[in-house]
């Protein structure tokens, strides 16, 4: 894959909930096999954005995937096109098995899933030994990798993780970080990430956007924002 | 000890009743956390169709097997058309539409079938009790339907995608459209799905009551009884409750209150199960770690 395709155009995007709008005209673009950051403190609209790329919540502007556009798209038929979203709490069918959980993440795919689920074993070995468990009981940092596995199952063109480090204590949220650039690396989706932990996100990720109350108020490759203190300081606090 | 035996296996036989339409109950239950009320009522109008065509020279299984479409595109336009546009209204919303579809099957039936007892026929032939003398002929048939009916209904949720999409839907709807799963064709399928199990319990219960458009009543009552004794957030506790309730009702009806009184048992079941035990004999209370 060309990694300077756009895969997801946004424009003018304002997405929110009932009648307000929590997000206020936003532009920004996911390059194919790349991995673009999405910052901003809790209620800069972060998830809404994800959100509206699903089809979840009321939405104007324009959001193009591939060329096509998505508004007003219903969530199931957006999945099916090749967006995998793991959302925010990680969407886990607690009362499911992991074995259930990744025959649903596959559910839009026809056929034997056997190598995709050795393959999804490979990422996430812990996967495999709980096989037959029910997922409501594994820990927070299984349930992470067993929603990213979900998603990748479906085999998408574009993966939106919401806040993959929320609740996790940081020894594993490292692992799911590496993980996830072994995912970057091997899969070839481009991944647009939320997160509030803005230098594992700017670690991860070549582009970012920073929001704060629903606009976006920077923007650049992630190594430069990394570098420059002031705004570090300013808006990412730390 | 004969007596009992009899009372115990007569049980069974209306038991497998109560436990086809509590997990009809259960099924819109997990999805909705509404009781349809209607169910019963559905499951009637459906067994007037089967008569209807049975009378018109149409074979028994024939006859049977049209009702049960019939039944389940029903129970399908029922969702689509009503329940739907009340997926996020309040509760009370819900609970007015169960409540006026149950008059609109009740009247409607009434009004073209007329509130005269109809007999219904059996196929599994009138006469020669069974299993020495226990059971008859057709307690036994409509045991092993009703057998069936459930263990195929398990089959189709646990073994096939279909039937795990369903259960997704039910229990997650928002990660389930995230992976793709059209989650409002999975509700109707599954009122559909309910709708048609409820005709099935219509056809077999009306051999033994007549047909007639309160026929269900009852059985609605001891169905939810014996969903709540086993647990109305579990599919195969609310079958087990509802085998036990037929059972209760039976020995309880022949020995201790009597025919005539025997619907308030599963008044007094209904009573005791939300003072004393809410979640019921079976219904499991999830583990989850966040």
């Amino acid at each position: 894959m060309q990694p300077e395709t756009k895969l997801l155009e946004v424009k003018g995007l304002r997405a929110g909930y009932g009648e307000t709008w929590a997000v206020h005209g936003i532009d920004f673009e996911v390059m194919a096999g790349r991995v673009t950051a999405l910052l901003g403190a809790n209620g800069a609209g972060k998830t809404t954005t994800l959100r509206a790329i699903s089809g979840m919540v009321k939405t104007a502007g324009t959001v193009d995937f591939n060329g096509k556009s998505l508004v007003g798209m219903k969530t199931e038929a957006i999945a099916a096109a090749g967006i995998a979203h793991v959302p925010d709490g990680r969407g886990t069918f607690m009362e499911l098995s992991v074995e259930e959980n990744m025959k649903l993440g596959a559910y839009t795919r026809k056929g034997d899933q056997t190598a995709e689920f050795d393959r999804m074993f490979a990422y996430f070995p812990k996967l495999k030994e709980r096989f037959r468990q029910q997922a409501g009981l594994l820990s927070g940092g299984e349930q992470q990798m067993l929603a990213i596995a979900r998603a990748l199952l479906l085999k998408p063109k574009l993966l939106l993780l919401d806040e993959p480090s929320f609740g996790l204590a940081p020894l594993i949220v490292r692992e799911i970080f590496d993980i996830m650039r072994q995912i970057k690396d091997r899969e070839g989706v481009g991944i647009l990430v939320v997160e509030q932990n803005a230098s594992l996100a700017l670690d991860i990720s070549e582009n970012a956007y920073l929001l704060e109350t629903g606009r976006i108020v920077m923007s650049g490759a992630s190594s430069e924002i990394a570098k420059d203190e002031g705004l570090r300081r300013s808006y990412l606090g730390y | 000890m004969d007596g009992v035996l009899h009372q115990v296996f007569s049980g069974i036989a209306s038991g497998g009743i109560y436990a086809s339409i509590a997990l009809a109950l259960v099924m819109i239950f997990t999805a909705t956390h509404h009781v349809n009320f209607a169910q019963g009522e559905m499951a009637m109008f459906s067994t007037y169709i089967a008569l209807t065509l049975i009378e018109a020279g149409v074979p028994y299984w024939g006859a049977f097997a049209i009702t049960i479409v019939f039944a389940m595109v029903v129970g399908t336009i029922v969702q689509k058309i009503l329940m739907e546009p009340l997926m996020n209204a309040p509760v009370l919303a819900s609970v007015g539409v169960f409540i006026g579809l149950l008059f609109i099957f009740n009247s409607v039936a009434g009004w073209i079938f007329t509130y005269t007892l109809k007999p219904f026929p059996t196929p599994f032939g009138e006469g020669g009790p069974l299993l020495g003398g226990f059971f008859s002929r057709h307690e036994l048939g409509s045991t092993a339907i009703t057998v069936v009916v459930l263990f195929s209904v398990w089959a189709f949720f646990r073994f096939t995608s279909l039937g795990l999409a369903m259960r997704a839907a039910a229990f997650n709807p928002v990660s389930s459209r995230l992976v793709g799963v059209p989650v409002a064709t999975m509700l109707a399928l599954g009122w559909g799905l309910a709708s048609g199990i409820g005709a099935i319990a219509g056809m077999m219960v009306a051999p033994i009551v007549f047909l007639d458009p309160n026929m269900m009543g009852g059985v609605l009552l001891y169905a939810f009884a014996g969903a709540l004794l086993g647990g109305i957030t579990n599919p195969l506790g609310a079958v087990l409750g509802g085998f036990l309730v037929g059972i209760i009702e039976n020995l309880g009806g022949a020995y201790i209150v009597g025919t005539e009184l025997k619907l308030s048992l599963a008044l007094i079941i209904i009573v005791a199960v939300l003072t004393l035990k809410p979640a019921g004999l079976f219904g499991k209370v999830l583990a989850s770690r966040v």
